[in-house]
């Protein structure tokens, strides 16, 4: 008999979290977020937070809304445009903000959740990216020591799930759902459909359920566009 | 001189059939109107998609197919999705042959500097890093000078760096140029555009040949 992940909501999903916890939230830009676990957060007013997140969200929307009340004290990310607070409070201080290439922020989390303690990369050499880190040359190129990434909850956002906790994602909103899965002590996944065991096809899931810890449909899935960007009927 | 659209277009010229092809945020991105019937590329966008069509039609945005830039786009025949982590094995392992971006600042040795300002903008690398790093073929597309009418073309970058020694080609709004054994070296002349402006408009070493052709776009 498969092991049941399923649990009754959001509230359930997000019960044991604590002031001062490592949080990693899927996602790339607002697609693909985890909407109802950052709307449970915010509701819980849980502090001090570590989030390791591609982005931070626009203003009043995504990760915005956590910091927006202050309740981050630092962020994890590659690219942080598009969120005036955010800026506000990096230049201020209230926020420390440690900003890393994407692929190593995506190798980082896979490596964290892969049992790999670190790895070298190319990626940040002779850049900011590189200060402190362990520089080895391979194949007469140098390459700088990243450490991997693990979390104590991981929220990840799928299309479809089922009560095992295996995971189909949509299109473009893959990212970094599926390495954070991975990553998570405690991983989160809400999804649009909860579906019945056996009624997805094992050949394509993506992510497999033995790497999520709770799951739960979410509900009103705003799914906000950034930048709306369309062609002209022919 | 060119505008936008005719640095995109130039650039377009650079790419070469069978090619998988990353552009970057703002010029870059125009690259793609530019490619020449009949040519077989794929473009791949760092989020997680290979085969990036164009803007759907109105009315049939998905908030969940984007670009990188975070702008809603479409999926051609044959493409496919990936994981962040997928997709950086293809720039990392050079599997993407060309890389078009933008940049704030080139030096004569190849360096690029475009993510941060300091004190002033801080957005982040996103994945310029990675892609700078290991891609075997990497194009900048900048206007020559900045709003203040500073080079852009500098003996060394001021601002933080992205990567180093890695542009090969820089196509601008005034030049073609390449950067090889520590200078910049003029390959064409945009439509209009003297030598002299050229060399007016560029810091970093620069090295002209005896006839610089205008280019044909």
């Amino acid at each position: 008999m498969a092991i049941s992940k399923e649990i009754k909501g959001v509230d359930e999903a997000c019960k044991d979290v604590k002031d001062g916890m490592t949080f990693m939230l899927g996602g790339f830009g607002l697609c693909g977020i985890p909407e109802n676990c950052i709307e449970e957060l915010v509701r819980l007013g849980v502090k001090d937070v570590t989030c390791i997140s591609n982005n931070a969200g626009v203003d009043n929307f995504g990760l915005g809304k956590l910091l927006k009340k202050s309740q981050i004290r630092k962020m994890i990310s590659s690219y942080v445009g598009e969120n005036e607070e955010f800026e506000r409070q990096m230049l201020s201080g209230e926020l420390e903000v440690d900003l890393i290439p994407q692929g190593s922020l995506a190798e980082r989390c896979r490596a964290g959740g892969a049992g790999i303690p670190a790895f070298y990369t190319p990626a940040g050499y002779g850049t900011e990216v590189a200060a402190g880190k362990e520089v080895r040359e391979f194949n007469g190129k140098p390459h700088i020591l990243e450490s991997a990434l693990t979390a104590d909850f991981a929220f990840v956002k799928a299309w479809k799930g089922d009560t095992s906790g295996n995971l189909i994602y949509k299109a473009t909103s893959r990212n970094f759902n599926p390495m954070m899965a991975m990553a998570g002590k405690i991983t989160v996944a809400e999804v649009e459909e909860l579906v019945p065991l056996g009624s997805l096809d094992p050949n394509e899931i993506h992510t497999p359920g033995i790497f999520v810890q709770r799951i739960f449909q979410g509900r009103s899935y705003e799914k906000r566009i950034e930048q709306r960007t369309v062609s002209q009927n022919k | 001189m060119l505008d936008k659209n005719g640095i995109a277009r130039r650039i377009a010229q650079e790419v070469q059939n069978g090619q998988y092809v990353n552009l970057g945020i703002g010029i870059p991105t125009l690259v793609a109107n530019h490619i020449p019937e009949g040519l077989d590329v794929e473009f791949q966008s760092e989020n997680g998609i290979l085969g990036m069509g164009p803007f759907p039609i109105e009315g049939t945005e998905d908030a969940d197919l984007i670009n990188a830039g975070k702008q809603t786009i479409t999926a051609l025949p044959g493409a496919v999705f990936f994981d962040s982590a997928t997709s950086f094995a293809m720039i990392r392992g050079q599997h993407v042959q060309l890389t078009v971006l933008g940049a704030m600042e080139v030096s004569a040795n190849g360096d690029i500097a475009n993510w941060k300002i300091p004190g002033k903008m801080v957005k982040g690398m996103g994945g310029a890093m990675d892609l700078v790093a290991s891609a075997e073929n990497i194009v900048v597309a900048m206007m020559h000078t900045n709003r203040a009418g500073e080079s852009k073309l500098l003996p060394t970058c001021s601002l933080p760096l992205t990567g180093v020694g890695c542009v090969k080609r820089v196509v601008t709004n005034l030049a073609v140029l390449d950067i090889k054994n520590g200078a910049f070296h003029l390959v064409e002349r945009a439509p209009g555009v003297t030598v002299e402006e050229i060399v007016n408009a560029t810091d970093g070493a620069l090295i002209l040949p005896e006839v610089v052709p205008e280019m044909s776009l």
